[in-house]
């Protein structure tokens, strides 16, 4: 896929693949969105536990991180090759400090005995197991997607290095920017869903 | 369909609307943490999700460039966004009247 | 063999290695020809599961082996054919061959991709054969893989839930890139209304694989956190829900058997008019069900569940909608038989097929209303009849549909013609031995036999002997037919590029096509049935 003759149809086939992301985590929305409706109560103790302050903290990262791609994108096609390794050198950056963010965090739950399958976990109102279950399972599958982003931006950050990726070429950059913004728009949902409804 | 568009047209926007884009999701996701503190009972799901969805719109149009892209496109991601909604709202067909 | 390279067509050397100009080659028509000779050899070892499953079935009891092995004797099956068989087959073999021909494309849209796609395809298969061999023994919880059972077993789910993860993968990939290359590669003229019914066919499976398959990604995916890390999703003590592992598992699944038929529905509607020398009936309508089949398939899944314990309002709901879904389905059968009206019939073994899939999935249709009936499932759910109703659909649809694409493709590929007479036997002994093998199931669950019992009370035993023998009698067929094309492809007659006089873009090529396809980029300027602009030989006026 680096050297698409057709640059519509590789951006289409990009959003095809986004689509199949978007329905990746759409089987899990759907088990949080009836579990919800299940434990209301529960949820709403269960979301108390999680720190809105790391949250936010990390939402207002994602987001930053996902302009820079943004604006990787257009100082490449401005011919700006530097401004745009530099912008995606900071996506980057902020992708890490997301990680590292997420990792005090559940290491604070882990440390407090909120793992899955944890014996003091096991004994609370099944609703909130409930819910520890879908936060592990989908910010755990988002910090997956967090990685793999990371890995295709510095591909592609070696890419222009190798000049592979040109201001007339530029549409690999823009699909990897498109699974940036994929991973930033679940995150959009994950945010207030697990730390807001207190 | 416009078969000959090619990749090193200038068209779109510029760093000053994606900034003004990025200053919006941060007023947004400000909004949303205040509106949590507030009890409202199953409104704050709503207004939680309401305000996602702004955002997640912002990201998808702007960011995403989909506002600047052709109509098959937008038709599609509408199509998946539909099947999204259907598999999350029938399964309530089960739960919410078991 | 004498025949001069040039004559070879795409199966000429490449210069590169025999392995290596196959094995990692980016034309879709050796991609293609790849998938199609490893789903006909799982198909094999589905076949011979099947039929060691049937034979331990013929008496009460013990026969030729014990429950475990019983057990993972129909999982096995299961898995095999339908995550290595029928979903990759119409589309992955004959789409990757004939997709980019019928649109007049080079390849298609992402030739790399497509290779990916395929090695995903072998690795998946690799893994999902590995599970049998390693851990704690061969899956036996049937292809269902339902919780809590596959969340307990010590048998070795995980490993075999994994290379259907992968799998899925692969399935996505073919869906992609068939998309992008529908929308982007087709030949000047080649309007969507001038697109071939089978190309529609598979852009309609496409979008079904591109949006239902990651639900079966992540359900997998789910079992094994569920197994490895005991996550508590589906774990009613730890307020999970199981019931939420069949929605999931559903939305995938009963999309997935629109995977299955759709594009054998796209090969009949492209067989049909080609042998009664008239163009479609209804073109637009059939197109119209396709999509709408595509879509209503999105609606339906929860009718798997009606004894699950779900709310009885989705009983209703669902059980309402897969009577929508009928709608389109008949609609086609309805077009193919008009087309067949006062047409100029030549009763070639494609359309003996071809009529065969339009009798075997009307058997299987029909039947599925009464399961789609939320009262009459109450009686006959997980018996027998639910086992012939799928079978009649899935093998004497889609496997009858992918019989007829290799009867009429085979001179295409081969550029050469089986024995027209034996090819129309092995058709007619396949339609008996069918209807030998799963007619009694019919009966045998209206009567309350369970399906994956291994034991039986002695009042079903003559409709499990008619069963079994019918399975021989279809044994008979698939070897007679594939040994009749076996031997075509060696000794067959040489025929020219367009024997069938077919008005599809495959058929302007040599036999078989070229590399590199089209020398120069063709112009449509007509219908893809549209025979008034053949000249009787054949080729394009």
């Amino acid at each position: 896929m680096t050297l698409p003759k057709d640059y519509l149809g590789a951006k289409m086939g990009m959003w095809l693949f986004l689509f199949t992301e978007i329905l990746l985590f759409g089987g899990l929305f759907v088990l949080y969105s009836v579990t919800m409706q299940r434990y209301p109560v529960e949820f709403h103790t269960a979301s108390q536990m999680l720190d809105v302050t790391m949250g936010t903290l990390n939402t207002v990262v994602l987001i930053t991180s996902s302009l820079f791609a943004a604006l990787a994108v257009i100082a490449l096609q401005r011919g700006d090759i530097r401004r745009s390794k530099i912008f995606i050198l900071l996506t980057i950056l902020l992708a890490g400090v997301f990680l590292a963010d997420k990792y005090m965090e559940w290491g604070a739950k882990i440390h407090h005995g909120i793992y899955p399958n944890s014996p003091h976990l096991t004994d609370w109102p099944e609703g909130q197991q409930a819910f520890f279950a879908l936060y592990y399972t989908m910010t755990g599958l988002h910090g997956i997607h967090v990685v793999l982003g990371m890995g295709l931006l510095g591909w592609v950050y070696w890419l222009i290095s190798k000049g592979k990726i040109t201001p007339e070429q530029h549409v690999t950059l823009e699909n990897a920017g498109l699974y940036w913004h994929l991973v930033d728009l679940i995150w959009i949902y994950l945010f207030p869903l697990f730390y807001l409804i207190t | 369909m416009s078969e000959h568009s090619t990749q090193h047209e200038g068209h779109g926007p510029g760093y000053g609307l994606f900034i003004a884009i990025w200053a919006a999701l941060l007023v947004l996701t400000a909004t949303t943490v205040w509106v949590a503190g507030i009890n409202l009972g199953f409104l704050n799901v709503v207004a939680a999700l309401a305000v996602a969805t702004t955002k997640a719109s912002l990201v998808i149009f702007f960011f995403m460039h989909l506002k600047y892209e052709e109509l098959t496109l937008k038709l599609m991601v509408l199509t998946a966004f539909v099947i999204l909604s259907i598999f999350i709202g029938m399964t309530f067909f089960d739960t919410a009247y078991r | 063999m004498t025949v001069a390279p040039a004559d070879k067509g795409f199966f000429a050397p490449t210069g590169k290695g025999f392995l290596r100009s196959w094995l990692f080659t980016h034309d879709h028509k050796r991609i293609g020809m790849l998938y199609l000779w490893c789903i006909l050899s799982f198909f094999g070892v589905g076949v011979v599961l099947g039929l060691l499953a049937r034979l331990e079935m013929l008496t009460p009891g013990a026969t030729i082996m014990g429950p475990q092995t019983y057990n993972a004797i129909f999982t096995l099956h299961g898995v095999t054919m339908v995550f290595l068989v029928v979903i990759p087959s119409i589309p992955a073999a004959f789409g990757n061959i004939f997709l980019p021909l019928q649109l007049g494309a080079e390849d298609v849209a992402f030739p790399r991709l497509n290779m990916f796609s395929w090695w995903l395809y072998i690795i998946g298969a690799a893994i999902a054969l590995t599970s049998l061999f390693t851990g704690g023994g061969a899956p036996d919880t049937g292809w269902t893989f339902y919780v809590p059972f596959s969340a307990v077993t010590t048998t070795n789910v995980s490993v075999a839930v994994l290379g259907v993860f992968i799998l899925g993968f692969s399935s996505i990939l073919t869906g992609l890139n068939f998309i992008v290359t529908i929308h982007r590669l087709r030949a000047p003229g080649l309007t969507w209304t001038r697109l071939p019914l089978f190309a529609w066919g598979l852009y309609a499976t496409a979008w079904i694989q591109v949006l239902a398959t990651p639900i079966l990604g992540i359900t997998a995916l789910l079992i094994v956190v569920e197994r490895v890390m005991g996550m508590g999703i589906f774990d009613p003590a730890k307020g999970g829900d199981p019931i939420l592992y069949q929605h999931l598992f559903w939305i995938y699944s009963h999309p997935a058997v629109y995977i299955m038929i759709v594009p054998a529905m796209g090969v009949i509607s492209d067989i049909i008019p080609v042998f009664a020398r008239k163009n479609i009936f209804g073109y637009k309508t059939i197109v119209g069900s396709s999509l709408a089949i595509a879509f209503a398939g999105s609606l339906v899944w929860a009718h798997h569940m009606f004894v699950s314990g779900m709310s009885d309002t989705a009983v209703m709901i669902f059980s309402f909608l897969t009577f929508v879904v009928a709608v389109p389905s008949a609609v086609k059968v309805f077009n193919w038989t008009s087309t067949l009206y006062k047409g100029a019939i030549r009763p070639e073994p494609p359309l003996i097929f071809a009529l065969g899939f339009i009798f075997l999935f009307s058997m299987g249709g029909i039947t599925g209303l009464v399961l789609g009936s939320a009262g009459t499932d109450m009686h006959v759910h997980d018996t027998y009849f639910v086992v012939g109703h799928f079978h009649y659909v899935i093998f004497g649809g889609t496997g009858f549909g992918m019989f007829a694409a290799m009867h009429y493709w085979f001179p295409k590929i081969t550029g050469r013609m089986y024995n027209k007479t034996i090819a129309t036997t092995s058709a007619i002994i396949l339609i008996i031995g069918m209807n030998g093998l799963y007619f009694p199931m019919y009966l045998l669950g209206l009567q309350g036999m369970p399906r994956r019992y291994y034991d039986y009370l002695p009042q079903f035993t003559n409709l499990q002997v008619a069963s079994t023998v019918g399975s021989w009698v279809t044994l008979i067929g698939l070897v007679l037919m594939f040994s009749n094309l076996a031997r075509g492809w060696k000794h067959g007659q040489k025929v020219g590029d367009n024997p069938w006089e077919a008005a599809t873009l495959e058929w302007t090529l040599p036999s078989p096509p070229p590399t590199n396809n089209f020398d120069q980029e063709p112009v449509v300027t007509h219908g893809p049935y549209d025979f008034k602009h053949l000249s009787p030989g054949g080729t394009d006026q």
